[in-house]
C-alpha cells in the first residue's frame, strides 16, 4: 500500500494504482480527454495536468498514466496546475473549436476565444488517438493510425483510403471523445423500423426486449472478439464476471417421462404480398416492429415516428396480412384484429394522428373485446371494411405527393378508395415456427391442413397428440392469444403431470402375441417389426414377443404364415367375421 | 341394386391413426360421400392380411380399399411399406386370378385429409359403378374349407 496526498486529504491505495484513479477514490474530478478506463492510458491531451511533490521536488506531471509512490503530495487545481491546463486547453480549442468537450472545458477555466490561429472552425479531432488505440488495443484491427506530422496530422486509414481491415465496428467513432467520428445510415434514414426489432447491430444484446429470462447472447457473427480474438471489453465491464468467450454450444440429452411442445410460431413474412411494398417502401413495417417502436423501453421511448424522425400524421392500420387469404394462409390468425385495435388506441394516445383500420371482418371474440372495439369507436378511429388492394408511392394528385397511397375498395360505400397516409403497420399473421416439420418428423406426430400440429381429438383430447407422452401448448396447435394459450398450457402440463404422477403406465390391450404351439420359428416377424419386440427363444425355437415394447400394429402378424402371430382385439378371425358382417347386407 | 342401378359394396381398411381420423373428420366436417363404402378400423395398414381382401371379394365386396398414413408419416415408422409391398403382389395375384386390379386400390390419406377421404371414396365408387359388379365364378365351398 501507498500512502499519498492529494489535495491535502490523506489516502492509503495500492501500489500501482494512478494519480487519476487514486484522486477519484477521494472524489476529486481530474479533467479528462483522451483517457478511457478500458484502454491504456496515453497522456495525449494534456488536460489531466496535476502539480506533485517528492522528495522536495514539484514538477508537473499527467495523471492519467503516471503512477503514485510513497509520499507524494499531490495538487490538482493548483494555480500552476490551472495555468498549464488553460494554456493546454486554449490550444486544443484553436485546433478544434468545434469540439464540444473542449469547449466545456475552455469555459470552465475562463477562456472565450483561443489567442492562436484557428484553421478550421468546423474541426472536431483533438488528435488524442483513443480511436487508433481502441482500434488496435480492443478491436485488434489497426485499420486506423495517425499519417503525415506537424500541422498536417491527422487520423485516417493508409493512405486516405478505405481500408480492408476496418470491419466496420465503429468502435472508433463509439471512443472518441469529441465526436469527431460519426457513422450515419447513408439513406439519411433517422428511424430504421425494421432494425427496432432485433436492435441495432450490437454482437451483445437480448434477443427481443420482453424476453423472458432477460439474459444477453453474443451474436457470433457481430462479435469483434470473433472476427479478430480481441476487445471482450463486455467481460472486462461485466462486475458480476458471468461473460465467457469461450463457451460452446452443447447438446444436453434429458431422459423426461412427458414432452410438451411449445415451439410457437413464425409472423408471416409480408414480402411475400409484394403489392404492400414492405421491404421497398419506407414507413411500412410490420406489427411487431410497430411493437417495438411503440414500447416505452424501446429504442425510441415509445415515441410512433417515421424514417425520417418525424411523427406521422396519418397511419393505416392493415388487417389480415397472410391470413384468411387463398394465396397464402387460408385461416384466421385470431391475434391480428385485437392487437390492431390496441395499435390504434396507442397511435391515439401518443400522436395526433388520422387512424384508419382495414378490416375485412371484426373479429373481437374474447372476453372483453368487443368492448374494446366500441371503445375504439367512439375514439374516432376510422374504421374501412375491406381489403387493402395495394400500398404505393404513387402520387395521382397533389395531396398524395410524398404520402403512401392506401387503395382499397370500401364495401360498405361500395366505392374504391385511395387513402393518403404517412405510416402502414401491416397486420401480419401467425405461421407454425422454422423448424415445425422437422419437429413433426422427430415427434412423429401429424399437422392439420393449415401445417399447424394436430391434436388428438378436437374436443376430446386437445392437448394430447397421436403420440403417447407428447402434449401441445400454444400457437404449435393453431394460433392464439395468450389467454387461450395459457389456458391450453396449463391442460398440457396437468396432462404431462398426471402421466408422470401414477408412477404407471397403462400399455394398450392391442399387443401382438405368439402361440406356442403354432410357432414354426420361421423369424419372418422378427425383421419386420419396427421396435425390436419380437425375440427368438433359442430353446423353445419360437418368436416371442416383449409387451412393453410391442405398439400393436399388427405388421408381424398379417405376414405370420401359420397364424401363430396374433393381435389381441384384431384377430384374423374378428377381422374375418367384421368383413362377413359387413358384406351380408 | 335397388331401382335398377348397380350400387357396389366396397370394403375399405383404415389404419388407425391417418386415414381412419381422417374419415372421421370428414364425418366430423359434414362432409358427405359415397355410402357404398363399409369401412373396418385396423391398426395400421400393415396388419392388412393379403387374405382380408381375398375373403372381402368371396364375401361379395366389388371393391377393396386400403388406406394408411402417407409415406414417412406412419404411426409405427414403416407399416405403410409394408402395406404397399404386399399390395404390389396382391394385385399382380388378383388379375391373374382374372380380377381386374382396379378394384383393390391403396391409397394415404392423413388425419387432415378429410376432404381427400371424401374424394377417394367417391372416385373409387364411380369407378367400381363403371367397372359393373364383380363377376368372379367361386369354386368350393366357403373359406373355412379352402
Amino acid at each position: 500500500m501507498v500512502n499519498v496526498t492529494i489535495d491535502g486529504k490523506k489516502i492509503q491505495v495500492e501500489e500501482g494504482t494512478t494519480i487519476l484513479k487514486a484522486a477519484a477514490k477521494l472524489d476529486i474530478k481530474i479533467p479528462t480527454l483522451c483517457y478511457h478506463p478500458l484502454i491504456e492510458p496515453y497522456a495525449a491531451c494534456r488536460v489531466c495536468l496535476v502539480e506533485v511533490s517528492l522528495r522536495g521536488r514539484k514538477d508537473l506531471i499527467t495523471s492519467c498514466n503516471n503512477k503514485v509512490q510513497e509520499g507524494m503530495e499531490i495538487q490538482t487545481a493548483s494555480p500552476r496546475v490551472l495555468q498549464s491546463r488553460r494554456l493546454n486547453v486554449e490550444m486544443l480549442l484553436a485546433r478544434a473549436p468545434a469540439a464540444e468537450p473542449v469547449q466545456r472545458l475552455a469555459r470552465e477555466l475562463g477562456i472565450d476565444k483561443p489567442r492562436f490561429p484557428v484553421k478550421d472552425p468546423q474541426e472536431k479531432c483533438i488528435l488524442c488517438g483513443l480511436c487508433v488505440r481502441a482500434c488496435e488495443q480492443v478491436v485488434g484491427a489497426s485499420a486506423i493510425s495517425f499519417i503525415d506530422r506537424g500541422t498536417e496530422r491527422k487520423v485516417m486509414p493508409p493512405f486516405g483510403e478505405p481500408s480492408a481491415a476496418c470491419i466496420g465496428c465503429t468502435a472508433c467513432a463509439h471512443f472518441c471523445p469529441t465526436g469527431a467520428i460519426t457513422y450515419e445510415d447513408k439513406y439519411g434514414r433517422k428511424v430504421i423500423h425494421s432494425e427496432l426489432y432485433l436492435g441495432p447491430a450490437t454482437a451483445i444484446r437480448v434477443p427481443i426486449r420482453q424476453a423472458v429470462p432477460m439474459v444477453p447472447f453474443i451474436d457470433e457473427k457481430a462479435c469483434i472478439h470473433f472476427k479478430t480474438g480481441q476487445c471482450q471489453l463486455c467481460a472486462k465491464v461485466c462486475e458480476r464476471q458471468a461473460i465467457n468467450h469461450e463457451m460452446q454450444d452443447e447438446t444436453v440429452e434429458v431422459e423426461v417421462g412427458s414432452i410438451i411442445l411449445a415451439s410457437g410460431f413464425k409472423p408471416f413474412d409480408a414480402r411475400r404480398i409484394p403489392a404492400y411494398g414492405y421491404g421497398r417502401l419506407p414507413n411500412v413495417i410490420t406489427a411487431l416492429e410497430f411493437e417495438h417502436l411503440v414500447n416505452a423501453s424501446g429504442p425510441t421511448g415509445g415515441k410512433i415516428l417515421l424514417t425520417n424522425g418525424e411523427e406521422p400524421k396519418a397511419v393505416g392500420l392493415v388487417h389480415c396480412v397472410g391470413s384468411r387469404d387463398e394465396n397464402y394462409n387460408e385461416y384466421c390468425s385470431r391475434v391480428c384484429c385485437m392487437y390492431s385495435l390496441k395499435f390504434a388506441h396507442l397511435i391515439k394516445e401518443k400522436t395526433e394522428a388520422d387512424i384508419y383500420d382495414f378490416y375485412i371482418d371484426m373479429r373481437c371474440f374474447g372476453k372483453g373485446y368487443e368492448e374494446f372495439y366500441h371503445r375504439l369507436l367512439e375514439e374516432g378511429t376510422k374504421f374501412i371494411r375491406g381489403r387493402v388492394s395495394e400500398i404505393t408511392d404513387l402520387a395521382l394528385t397533389k395531396e398524395e405527393e410524398g404520402k403512401l397511397i392506401i387503395r382499397v375498395e370500401d364495401t360498405l360505400l361500395g366505392v374504391v378508395r385511395r387513402i393518403p397516409v404517412d405510416m402502414v403497420v401491416l397486420a401480419t399473421g401467425l405461421e407454425p415456427s422454422i423448424d415445425h416439420n422437422q419437429l413433426a418428423k422427430t415427434f412423429n406426430i401429424s399437422c392439420s391442413q393449415d401445417t399447424f400440429f394436430l391434436e388428438r381429438h378436437p374436443k376430446l383430447a386437445p392437448v394430447s397428440t397421436f403420440s403417447d407422452g407428447i402434449f401441445l401448448a400454444g400457437c404449435c396447435q393453431a394460433p392464439r392469444d395468450i389467454p387461450d394459450t395459457v389456458a391450453q398450457a396449463g391442460g398440457a402440463a396437468a396432462e404431462a403431470l398426471s402421466l408422470a404422477d401414477k408412477g404407471s403406465f397403462a400399455l394398450e390391450p392391442v399387443t401382438a402375441e405368439i402361440k406356442e404351439d403354432l410357432c414354426a420359428g420361421c423369424k419372418i416377424c422378427i425383421g419386420l417389426c419396427p421396435f425390436n419386440a419380437i425375440t427368438f427363444d433359442n430353446e423353445k425355437e419360437i418368436s416371442v414377443v416383449n409387451d412393453a415394447l410391442c405398439k400393436g400394429c399388427g405388421t408381424c402378424v398379417a405376414a405370420c404364415p401359420s397364424g401363430a402371430a396374433q393381435q389381441k382385439h384384431f384377430r384374423d378371425q374378428q377381422i374375418m367375421a367384421e368383413i362377413e358382417g359387413l358384406l351380408l347386407i | 341394386m335397388s331401382n335398377g342401378t348397380f350400387e357396389p359394396r366396397l370394403v375399405g381398411f383404415l389404419c388407425n391413426w391417418c386415414s381412419y381420423t381422417g374419415a372421421d373428420l370428414a364425418g366430423t366436417a359434414r362432409m358427405t360421400y359415397a355410402p357404398n363404402i363399409r369401412i373396418i378400423r385396423v391398426m395400421c395398414s400393415g396388419r392388412v392380411d393379403p387374405q382380408f381382401v381375398l375373403k372381402a371379394f368371396r364375401e361379395g365386396a366389388d371393391g377393396v380399399l386400403i388406406s394408411g398414413c402417407h409415406p414417412g408419416d406412419c404411426h409405427y415408422q414403416e407399416g405403410n411399406y409394408k402395406a404397399l409391398r404386399r399390395y404390389k403382389l396382391l394385385q399382380r395375384m388378383l388379375e391373374q386370378l382374372g380380377i381386374e386390379k382396379e378394384r383393390f386400390r391403396l391409397e394415404w390419406v392423413s388425419a387432415s385429409e378429410g376432404a381427400r377421404f371424401q374424394h377417394v371414396v367417391n372416385e373409387f365408387t364411380e369407378q367400381i359403378r363403371r367397372l359393373g359388379p364383380l363377376n368372379f365364378k367361386f369354386d368350393g365351398g366357403s373359406h373355412e374349407q379352402a
